[in-house]
């Protein structure tokens, strides 16, 4: 068995990525899931795992390769398999491959009752993701293609952000109201920073809660930051603000901060930024947690400066990450996430 | 939701939404309704190349054919502008400006200033420049210069559809008449536009490509050519910064110091006039301000000091090129032409 090992498609806009270095060498051994090769695009770093379990037998792509999405970055085999068998499989994908044929364009944007979405995967148990304040669905970028493979995932823009409306509506209830729409009675809700204080306050919606650092559960959140978020009103501003996201700043690219300030530039984006955080980012809004006897699982970054991490004992840290450890460590949060739903299910 | 769209669409859609969000928006020029006394509305030409076309039917009281007077039209403009509507004249061409410049320069620029402050003068006047479709020397010209000259007026010449429809918006809601430019050969020009109306600061520079050997200042159509040249140059060795300042007036000097300063290298690509120009304005400030930082002469890549030619031959050479801007960049940056 010969397979291959591609390019991801890793958010909306991707059609290539650079191998920015292999992880593993050639001859490897290597198990599903295990981290293959750094790429990076034009939105952000990733990982690319192994699809399947074998011997990671050629490189194909070089360091500093850019790829379109679907090339081949290498090939992975049982040990068995011949050099030549390997040639031809390069040979033949080679031979056949057309950039941006093999994949269609992925899931396409949605808009219902003013909230736009995205679906990932069908059948399963659904899991809604919930992004946090000022970001929108592409901040699953990483999370919702990893947690699709056996079930339905829909990750929206809540309102005020991305392509939903821009009023500022009761987060809760516009969810309640998504919920009830595509007939979902419950769904595993995993939500990031105010994504998180919004999925914590629909417990008889849950499934499950998968809470990101979250608002309202730990420390206060960074006044700095979301004032600054919402002042900024040029890239020169922005940045800054935003490197304060992640523990790694580089993460921040250009792309990044031209789609923020695209956004931040659409009418009524403002006044709903504004009222959204005094509706929800002031003191004494806090997740109550009291009403919820379902699973829960709460991730934080220990290096997060927007919302620092709580002491307490049912947090689970990861080092080195800081305010989205969704984007800064996808693969580590994916298979966190993916192990409590799978332990849910049991 | 952003879709790709033309930049004559988006122009479109944000004198659209702009008269849907406020009633005292209104458009008129020669012919932007155009046909309205055929037998249908849907007749309607929308302009001399549509792109107004569709307003019509949605704001029959608010979108208007002139007579063919420009000096009427933009009088019209400045006097409704002065008193509490928000006009959007189409001056079809810019190099039909001599017939209404006094209502410009002499009377909407000065509003503001002679009467102490207590007077605005919102007032937006769309108007089509530039070479490269054959229409000879009275159809041809890059004039924003004359305009940004004029204290006063606010003048945009955009590059992209995004752009576009996002500094038109800002400049309906702007409390002080701008020229707004419009490059006829971009038109047709595809770019990712966002539904949602936006506003865009006016005298906020676009830093379209980074690079750390040569600043090239370029505006509208200019932008995508020295684009191409900058792509070219990157295989060599050679990265450009390409600044589009958007608006010449207010200019955003900041962007393009700050730009100067990391490169040391100047060349400002410009499709007006070279003397008295706005690539001789951006040389002498950036001369004047960053001399201590320059490692080379300024350079400006602009026509030459003639009427824009008609023959087809003659056009194509008037026009500043991707290979001599390329040339001009690699002279400014010390390297070798390739063989």
């Amino acid at each position: 068995m010969i397979s291959k090992l591609g390019m991801p498609k890793w958010g909306l806009s991707m059609t290539e990525g650079r191998v920015v270095g292999w992880l593993v060498d050639e001859g490897a051994e290597i198990a599903v899931g295990d981290e293959v090769a750094e790429v990076e695009t034009e939105k952000i770093n990733g990982v690319v795992e192994a699809p399947t379990a074998g011997v990671l037998r050629r490189r194909v792509a070089g360091e500093n390769d850019v790829i379109p999405v679907g090339g081949l970055l290498g090939v992975i085999a049982d040990a068995s398999a011949s050099d030549a068998e390997i040639d031809a499989f390069v040979a033949e994908f080679e031979a056949s491959f057309v950039p941006g044929e093999e994949e269609d364009a992925g899931p396409q944007p949605q808009v219902a009752n003013g909230l736009r979405y995205l679906v990932y995967g069908e059948g399963g148990e659904p899991v809604v993701l919930l992004h946090g304040f000022g970001g929108d669905l592409n901040n699953w970028l990483f999370t919702a293609p990893a947690l699709a493979a056996d079930r339905t995932v829909y990750a929206l823009d809540l309102p005020g952000h991305g392509g939903s409306v821009k009023e500022a509506r009761d987060l809760a209830e516009a969810v309640r109201g998504f919920l009830d729409a595509q007939g979902i009675d419950k769904a595993h809700l995993a939500g990031h920073s105010l994504g998180g204080l919004v999925a914590a306050q629909l417990p008889d919606r849950a499934l499950s809660l998968t809470l990101i650092a979250p608002a309202g559960l730990g420390s206060e959140v960074d006044r700095e930051y979301v004032d600054g978020f919402i002042a900024a009103n040029s890239r020169k501003q922005l940045k800054p603000v935003l490197e304060r996201l992640f523990a790694d700043p580089l993460l921040v690219t250009r792309s990044m901060l031209d789609d923020v300030l695209k956004y931040k530039r659409l009418d009524g984006v403002q006044p709903a930024l504004e009222a959204l955080r005094d509706r929800y980012l002031r003191p004494g809004v806090t997740v109550d947690l009291g009403a919820y006897d379902g699973p829960l699982l709460v991730l934080w970054g220990a290096a997060d400066e927007i919302i620092p991490a709580p002491g307490r004992d049912d947090v689970h840290v990861l080092p080195g990450v800081g305010h989205s450890p969704h984007m800064e460590a996808a693969n580590d949060v994916n298979r966190l996430i993916e192990e409590f739903l799978t332990g849910v299910r049991t | 939701m952003a879709r790709t769209i033309t930049f004559q669409q988006a122009i479109n859609e944000a004198l659209a939404q702009e008269m849907a969000r406020d009633e005292t928006v209104v458009v008129f020029g020669e012919d932007v309704v155009g046909g309205s006394g055929a037998p249908g509305e849907d007749d309607a030409w929308g302009g001399v190349l549509g792109v107004t076309k569709g307003l019509y039917p949605q704001f029959p009281d608010r979108v208007l054919d002139t007579p063919i007077s420009e000096s009427a039209l933009i009088g019209a403009a400045a006097g409704a502008a002065a008193s509490g509507l928000r006009p959007v004249a189409e001056l079809m061409f810019v190099d039909f400006m001599g017939v209404c410049l006094d209502q410009i320069y002499n009377q909407a620029a000065k509003f503001r200033y002679m009467f102490g402050g207590k007077a605005v003068t919102p007032m937006v006047v769309r108007t089509m420049y530039g070479a490269g479709i054959r229409a000879a020397s009275q159809h041809s010209q890059a004039l924003y210069p004359i305009f940004t000259h004029i204290p006063g007026l606010k003048v945009v010449v955009p590059s992209t559809p995004y752009d576009a429809k996002g500094l038109l918006i800002a400049a309906i809601r702007d409390d002080d008449p701008v020229i707004f430019l419009e490059h006829k050969v971009l038109y047709t020009l595809e770019g990712d536009v966002p539904d949602e109306p936006y506003a865009l600061p006016l005298g906020e520079a676009e830093i379209v490509r980074e690079g750390g050997d040569v600043t090239v200042v370029a505006l509208g159509r200019m932008v995508h050519l020295a684009s191409a040249a900058a792509a070219t140059l990157a295989g060599e060795g050679i990265e450009c910064e390409i600044v589009d300042p958007r608006t010449t007036s207010p200019l955003d000097l900041e962007t393009i110091l700050e730009s100067v300063e990391n490169t040391g290298r100047l060349v400002v690509v410009d499709e007006a006039n070279p003397r008295c120009g706005f690539a001789a304005d951006i040389v002498a400030q950036v001369s004047e301000q960053a001399f201590g930082d320059l490692k080379a002469a300024p350079r400006m890549v602009t026509p030459p000091h003639t009427p824009v030619p008609f023959s087809p031959v003659l056009e194509d050479a008037y026009v500043p090129t991707p290979d001599a801007i390329a040339a001009v960049i690699r002279e400014t940056a010390g390297s070798p032409t390739p063989a």
